[in-house]
């Protein structure tokens, strides 16, 4: 009886585990062990929260591995970190490092404005951003185990997770729909595998986990993004650029618990201090925003 | 029959949906009234650490102890490490079956495995007995049994990956992702049978 590592079972059990949680950015062990006493489900391990990216400028690369490898040490759950799109020589360092699950991210600057990573390739599972439902499914027709919306990362406004978790979610409405001889035109017009967008009708959902992320910054956000559907939720820069990390980080656990249950909402929204100063997205410049990068 | 299914967090919905397609009615249990009428309940894969910090927070610790005394609990993975008396590690816990599990025992997560295991208990169809797919992710091992504890299933190599103590039930693998339901047959079978002490 043999053991088979890496099937794409396994890739997306793990982010089945995730689900009805809350994964963190953290960018110091001692961050980490924050998120893993507030009862975070795994952390992402970054140099800096995706609002310092954008304050900082310049090119965004995948972190020091010495820092990964800081924060492995320091929690017992799983520990993600960023790749940037297309750059499949930073994933096989993480992958090398042990990392848990490998995000390919548009919040790092992009290595291919072409091509995504062929991740069917490695063992370690990837999760992939998406805006729509045809985005989604090229993610996951390159072997992606976990989507999440793209929303847009490190400003505290949820508009954009919210419109991309709407237009996944409508679209896969709208197909359940279609008789079965007008499938082949949506995938061509969604630009997504075939055999993709017929197992996500049979199943009325994305075949893997689908979390929400980008912009979640308070209780109320992650229970939005529960209710409107989706299986769990990154926070990022959210938590630890607010006045009480810990504070807020357990209220926001909790929130994705009972994210029904408008109540028990009121009550852990009590008191948690300053949230993250936000940037309004509408007052972005085009070219600045992030949800763009991805093909 | 009415099973509970704990929703604090993990996969608790791929649980529901094989009792569902057995024509099992269930109830998501996140507070203490839920539990109520309940006949058995499931604690599904997750974080442990998750779903021991938010039952403490929610007052869910004692309540599932005393459900523990009178009725059947299936712990898998995370909900094994649960149910033990001895996670070697400081988080809360249920401390109610007489198993040590030590968390992540295989390695990380580009360790997690698929393998086919015996589990000559499990009914076949017909009469036939066949191996059951067994998904490990980040998975516990269950490093001793003692007491009350028996062994239920072993990896080739012996380590114990099942254990059953009277009505409690602790797997670190995850019959809830396949779609094979014997395992889950089987909990309803435990449900259902009388009481042992």
């Amino acid at each position: 009886m043999e053991q088979e590592v890496a099937t794409f079972a396994v890739k997306k059990g793990l982010a089945q585990m995730l689900k009805g949680g809350v994964i963190m950015d953290v960018v110091t062990p001692e961050h980490a062990r924050i998120a893993e006493d507030a009862g975070a489900v795994a952390v992402m391990a970054l140099e800096r929260v995706p609002a310092d990216i954008r304050a900082h400028g310049g090119v965004a690369r995948m972190s020091d591995p010495e820092l990964i490898l800081r924060i492995m040490e320091a929690v017992s759950i799983p520990v993600m970190a960023k790749c940037r799109i297309g750059h499949f020589v930073e994933a096989q360092i993480l992958e090398a490092l042990g990392v848990d699950y490998v995000d390919e991210s548009e919040v790092l600057t992009p290595a291919d404005e072409e091509h995504h990573i062929n991740k069917h390739q490695f063992k370690v599972p990837f999760v992939c951003g998406a805006r729509n439902l045809g985005e989604a499914l090229r993610r996951i027709g390159e072997g992606a185990a976990m989507i999440r919306t793209k929303g847009e990362a490190g400003t505290g406004d949820v508009v954009e997770a919210v419109r991309h978790a709407r237009a996944v979610l409508g679209e896969i409405r709208r197909l359940q729909n279609l008789p079965e001889e007008e499938l082949m035109a949506f995938a061509k017009e969604i630009g997504a595998p075939y055999e993709l967008v017929v197992e996500t009708r049979q199943l009325g959902r994305l075949p893997v986990v689908n979390f929400a992320a980008g912009g979640i910054a308070t209780p109320a956000d992650a229970a939005l993004m529960m209710q409107l559907g989706m299986d769990g939720v990154f926070v990022g820069s959210g938590i630890f650029k607010s006045g009480d990390p810990a504070r807020r980080a357990a209220a926001i656990v909790k929130a994705v618990t009972h994210y029904n249950e408008p109540k028990i909402l009121a009550e852990i929204s009590r008191n948690l201090g300053e949230p993250m100063v936000g940037r309004q997205i509408s007052s972005i410049p085009e070219t600045e925003l992030i949800a763009q990068r991805g093909w | 029959m009415k099973i509970g299914v704990l929703a604090l967090q993990g996969a608790f919905i791929e649980h529901q949906h094989i009792l569902e397609r057995l024509g099992v009615e269930t109830v998501q249990v996140r507070l203490p009234a839920q539990l109520e009428g309940l006949d058995g309940l499931i604690i599904p894969g997750g974080e442990s650490t998750t779903i021991g910090k938010l039952a403490v927070d929610f007052g869910l610790l004692e309540p599932l102890r005393q459900f523990g005394k009178q009725r059947a609990i299936w712990g898998t993975c995370a909900g094994a490490i649960f149910l033990s008396k001895d996670a070697r590690r400081d988080q809360p816990i249920l401390g109610i079956m007489d198993i040590v599990v030590e968390r992540n025992a295989f390695g990380r997560q580009v360790n997690s495995f698929e393998i086919e295991l015996e589990m000559p208990f499990l009914p076949g169809q017909n009469g036939r007995v066949y191996p059951f797919r067994a998904v490990f992710i980040r998975a516990p091992l269950i490093e001793k049994v003692w007491g009350g504890a028996s062994v239920l299933v072993s990896l080739p190599d012996g380590r114990i990956v099942a254990a059953r103590q009277g009505k409690l039930l602790a797997t670190s693998f995850h019959p809830e992702l396949t779609d094979d339901d014997r395992f889950h047959r089987y909990f309803l079978e435990l449900v259902q049978s009388p009481f042992e002490p």
